[in-house]
């Protein structure tokens, strides 16, 4: 049986409290009645009151979820697709280009991807608003999920598929009925995962944007700008917890399944 | 047919939206400026033919990237992202291994909720992380008041909006990017090398240092990069908690183009730094396939 050494126990106390002592503080003077936010005069909740009449962060808070939503959905199945052809494709032409092309964006700054995506939608005079910034995430966020996606697909058994193929599927069905279910978790992971980008972008979206929409990030980027305000912090309150109840479930629900296809897994060797 | 389809979406999806965007870019890096809608006159008339390719070499002159040399400016800023970049590097991995080794020291029970832990900031926003930093470092923040509560100092610290400010910044919020790749090098190390190590007289420090550091190597130099190449290009952290003298290039391509609403020279940042960065992104993907195959 390992313990924790003194070593240990200090450098796990202090990197913990470094990396959730911010968080903290921030939660805990969303609480305060004083406009001044880091002088404590009270327990209150009027901030988040003052958020929830906001008109115009309740506006940003729609377009975000909104422009999330299509671009996660659209960047997962552009994603997904474009790791079959990464892993299964074979050879075709201009498929270094290809995997080059997912591989920059994740290295790529967003000061350039912004920039270049703006030049873009201004040469071909696109009117900018949620539907590029829809674009522009899909672009951006699909990149992760075929990463994601082609982990799972390279270490995944081709003999299943193969076994599909033999007993009479035909290869679209052989995908909805046997890689797909197998793949599923990568793809749901790589959902979340170009929701929560799309989410927290600031950059991109403020390139790509026009007058007509504003997201979340970049009001909450404009309002803190000159100092510390009491709303945001209230607005960070509430969406640390949405975070963080998400994670946890989603963690949990996980490790259900992971419980329950061990038990399948043992009851098959059981009944051989 | 099928299969046709199935690269050709993904494919020109990627064509239209990166590269051909990115030789935009490139194109507008070589016009020059002119006070009109779009405020740039294209050097290079595609619809001219050949003969506007040939006016468009014969006229070619590099006349924004000569600007970036001869301002102070560009070449300080690109010279002080790369030092904020190698020294928040070092920081963080300073901070992360110490923690990356004590989660791989763990209790097996343990580990699951320690990584879980790490990664949990990673689904936070990313603004919200810095923004939080922005009411301890003030001066009438929480550090301040805490440390003339406990009378160290008596007036207050100015960290924020200084280049200081910007190093806790990078360094806090891409902790778990040197974390993780650390604790996945440490969690395979055979614990019995370490004791071998210990029967043949070394001492703990010395079987660290010759045995558990040389082999943590590849996750240190994976940490190392996925700090240093978003660090360089980095936009939200200066300008949040850096001052106007915090010089990163990030945000002067930003200002160059909102502020003076100069594309051409805009463009011609972001091509030079994506000219940087080629490199720490060739070496890093280089590690990475070594890494791979001597997994394979």
């Amino acid at each position: 049986m390992r313990r924790f050494s003194w070593f240990n126990t200090v450098s796990l106390t202090l990197g913990f409290a470094f990396l959730y002592l911010p968080m903290v503080l921030l939660v805990f003077y969303s609480f305060n009645e004083s406009r001044l936010v880091t002088v404590w005069a009270g327990f209150s909740t009027k901030w988040y009151g003052e958020l929830l009449r906001d008109e115009a962060f309740l506006d940003a808070a729609w377009v975000t979820v909104k422009v999330a939503v299509f671009s996660s959905t659209l960047a997962t199945i552009l994603g997904t697709m474009a790791a079959y052809v990464l892993v299964r494709a074979g050879r075709f032409h201009g498929r270094t280009l290809f995997s080059g092309m997912i591989y920059a964006p994740l290295v790529m700054p967003e000061v350039i991807t912004g920039l270049s995506l703006l030049l873009l939608f201004i040469g071909i005079n696109l009117d900018r608003g949620v539907f590029t910034i829809v674009l522009a995430h899909t672009t951006f966020s699909m990149c992760y999920v075929s990463v994601v996606v082609s982990s799972r697909l390279t270490t995944f058994d081709r003999s299943l598929e193969e076994a599909a193929l033999d007993l009479g599927c035909s290869p679209f069905e052989a995908f909805r009925l046997v890689t797909l279910p197998i793949i599923a978790p990568a793809v749901i992971s790589g959902w979340l995962l170009a929701f929560t980008l799309s989410l927290d972008d600031l950059v991109i979206a403020s390139f790509t944007t026009g007058p007509s929409a504003t997201t979340l990030p970049i009001k909450i980027f404009s309002a803190v700008r000159l100092g510390v305000s009491p709303q945001i912090n209230a607005l960070s309150t509430i969406m640390i917890a949405i975070v963080t109840v998400g994670v946890i479930t989603a963690s949990i629900l996980s490790k259900r399944a992971a419980v329950a296809q061990r038990r399948d897994e043992q009851a098959a060797i059981r009944a051989e | 047919m099928r299969r046709l389809v199935l690269i050709a979406i993904p494919y020109l999806w990627l064509l239209a939206l990166f590269l051909v965007p990115f030789l935009i870019v490139l194109k507008i890096s070589l016009s020059d400026i002119a006070l009109a809608r779009p405020p740039y006159m294209p050097q290079l008339d595609l619809s001219a033919g050949w003969e506007g390719l040939k006016s468009f070499f014969s006229e070619l002159d590099f006349e924004n990237f000569v600007f970036l040399t001869t301002d102070d400016l560009y070449w300080k800023a690109y010279l002080s992202s790369l030092k904020i970049a190698v020294v928040s590097t070092f920081l963080t991995l300073l901070v992360g291994y110490p923690v990356a080794y004590a989660m791989a020291r763990a209790p097996e029970e343990w580990r699951p909720t320690l990584l879980m832990l790490v990664i949990l900031p990673f689904w936070t926003s990313f603004l919200i992380r810095v923004y939080s930093w922005m009411g301890i470092l003030s001066n009438e923040g929480v550090l301040n008041q805490l440390l003339m509560w406990l009378g160290i100092i008596d007036t207050p610290l100015q960290i924020m909006n200084t280049t200081t400010a910007v190093y806790i910044g990078v360094v806090y919020t891409y902790l778990p990017f040197m974390i993780l790749p650390i604790y996945s090098a440490l969690e395979k190390l055979d614990g019995s090398l370490l004791e071998a190590a210990e029967d043949l007289g070394c001492s703990r420090l010395e079987a660290f240092w010759l045995v558990t550091w040389p082999l943590s190597r590849n996750g240190i130099i994976a940490g190392c990069f996925l700090v240093f190449i978003p660090t360089i290009g980095e936009f939200v952290i200066p300008s949040l908690l850096g001052g106007s003298d915090t010089l990163m290039i990030g945000k002067v391509l930003w200002e160059e183009f909102f502020s003076n609403r100069d594309w051409p020279v805009a463009s011609a940042v972001a091509v030079v730094l994506l000219l940087i960065l080629i490199i720490p992104i060739v070496l890093f993907q280089r590690n990475e396939q070594k890494q791979r195959e001597a997994e394979g």
